[in-house]
């Protein structure tokens, strides 16, 4: 029997550290962030976990203390925003070089400068190539859910890969949904116990980790650590369909929402695809042929499915609510760009839309507009600007 | 990665076992996960001798044996005998740090560009 409950983002990632109850949580607070460890350590004062709980002082020490912790031999937990996972970098690279699979919730904050609190993707779309799966998230639903199949993915002897599970700060981290949660015995029974096969804590075949590398074996093991990134895609998709048969809740690499006869499509991440969907139904209801895809596993980026998934449309925007200062493009609009360029899929027109920025509110009416452009395109043929910006003052 | 015998492990069967998934011809699919060595004390056979640009040299008539130098040295480079006393420099693994120079009461090592 799932338990019916009404929680904020935050409180739903910090009720899943519960129920995984990990050997230790290293963690440094930030905005918005920052309730995640707050409850967390209400459940260690209150002995509602064995968790040993680290409060460090910075997030690089909480990356650290997570580093040191995981290659112990023990399932290690942290969550972070904006500027303190930018603190966290070079350790981001080590705990996914040294394959240990450490599990983070990424509440998406902006990055400073200028110094901003509220919610866009800079922070996490920096980290994307540093070697993390990473999980996004629509609302508080699937924040839990992502954080309950976490452990499972990243610990996979196929993958041994670190996971960031991510949702967007004060949209969903601070606003209180209803919620289906999962019996403690049965989140127990799914993640199972933590059987690394080196760790350092083994007296009985003691071994060295992240030994100076030279460029004979550095090379090797990057590309392994590459192979472990696609391998991840299969296993999360195994994961996922052992949860949908736990929870009857089903998860892909992403979703397609009325996509099947749709003429353009919006993909997006996270919260705005909530919004999204309100629009898409609306305009349904005109008559306009109108969808939408959210993905859900960013990396490994879905190349193959995703390109197939757009084939058909005439047109496609791609919103980006991080910009890559890179005159192309944002980052998702780049990903998927070249997914369809690499499984030689060249039949739609796309355009990209940065929208959001710094926790500027993107309204249905903005979606709409875009929408209403996709439409204009799929009917003429002709694009007239690529790279765009949607709800900044001209 | 050179190989010499390794004084420190007994079991050479086994360590022979692991060697290769980190020998210098192992492939991506067999090199361990991260870089991990499932072996203690290998740090014996990566020889870092070659580092050197200066070279200590010992001077055995000037030595009185007191062994300052061995345990100044960083890298256990100093070997010592059965009978408790410092043999020649191993310079296999000697980076010519110099440390051992400095701390000789007895000016028994000089430290020398290596040529």
């Amino acid at each position: 029997m799932s338990i019916r409950d009404r929680l904020s983002g935050n409180e739903a990632v910090a009720y899943a550290m519960k129920q995984i109850n990990p050997d230790v949580v290293a963690a440094f607070p930030i905005t918005p962030s920052t309730e995640v460890p707050q409850y967390f350590s209400n459940y260690v004062a209150d002995g509602k976990v064995d968790t040993e709980f680290v409060p460090v002082e910075s997030e690089h020490s909480a990356m650290s203390a997570c580093i040191g912790a995981e290659a112990s031999g023990g399932r290690a937990m942290t969550a972070t925003s904006a500027n303190g996972l930018a603190l966290m970098w070079e350790l981001l690279y080590i705990a996914s070089g040294s394959r240990l699979p450490i599990v983070m919730a990424c509440v998406n904050r902006a990055l400073s400068g200028p110094i901003n609190i509220h919610n866009d993707h800079s922070d996490s779309m920096g980290a994307r190539d540093s070697g993390w799966i990473q999980l996004y998230s629509e609302n508080n639903q699937e924040a839990y859910d992502n954080m309950i199949m976490a452990h499972r993915i990243g610990e996979h002897p196929d993958v041994l890969l670190p996971v960031m599970v991510c949702q967007d700060g004060f949209i969903t981290s601070h606003a209180i949904e209803n919620i289906e949660l999962i019996e403690d015995d049965d989140v127990k029974r799914f993640i199972g116990e933590y059987k690394p096969k080196d760790y350092l804590l083994n007296k009985s075949n003691p071994v060295s980790m992240g030994p100076l590398d030279h460029f004979t074996h550095y090379f090797e093991h990057k590309r392994q650590q590459a192979e472990a990134m696609r391998n991840a895609k299969e296993v999360i998709l195994q994961v996922s369909e052992e949860f949908y048969k736990l929870t009857g809740r089903r998860y892909g690499l992403f979703e397609e929402y009325k996509t099947n006869d749709a003429e353009v499509c919006i993909v997006v991440l996270n919260s705005t695809a909530g919004t999204a969907k309100y629009v898409v139904d609306k305009m349904r209801q005109n008559g306009k042929k109108v969808g939408l895809i959210k993905p859900r596993v960013y990396r490994p980026f879905p190349v193959y499915e995703i390109s197939k998934a757009l084939a058909e449309f005439k047109a496609v925007a791609v919103m980006d609510k991080a910009d890559s200062f890179n005159g192309a493009g944002g980052p998702l609009f780049t990903d998927v760009t070249s997914a369809m360029v690499s499984s030689e899929t060249l039949g739609p027109k796309f355009i990209n839309y940065i929208y959001g920025l710094g926790g500027r509110d993107v309204k249905a009416d903005d979606i709409e507009v875009i929408y209403n452009e996709l439409i204009k395109i799929a009917n003429t043929g002709k694009v007239d600007s690529v790279y765009n910006y949607i709800g900044v003052r001209e | 990665m050179n190989t010499v015998d390794c004084k420190c492990n007994k079991n050479s069967v086994k360590i022979e076992e692991k060697e290769k998934f980190y020998s210098p011809e192992v492939g991506w699919r067999d090199i361990t996960p991260g870089g991990t060595i499932s072996e203690a004390g290998n740090a014996e056979k990566f020889f870092t001798g070659d580092w050197r640009s200066m070279k200590p040299i010992w001077k055995k008539d000037k030595c009185r044996q007191c062994l300052m130098c061995y345990f100044a040295c960083p890298d256990t480079s100093i070997l010592i005998d059965n009978e408790g006393k410092r043999m020649d420099f191993d310079y296999k693994h000697c980076k010519g740090c110099g440390i051992c120079a400095k701390v000789c009461p007895f000016k028994a090592i000089d430290f020398v560009d290596e040529i």
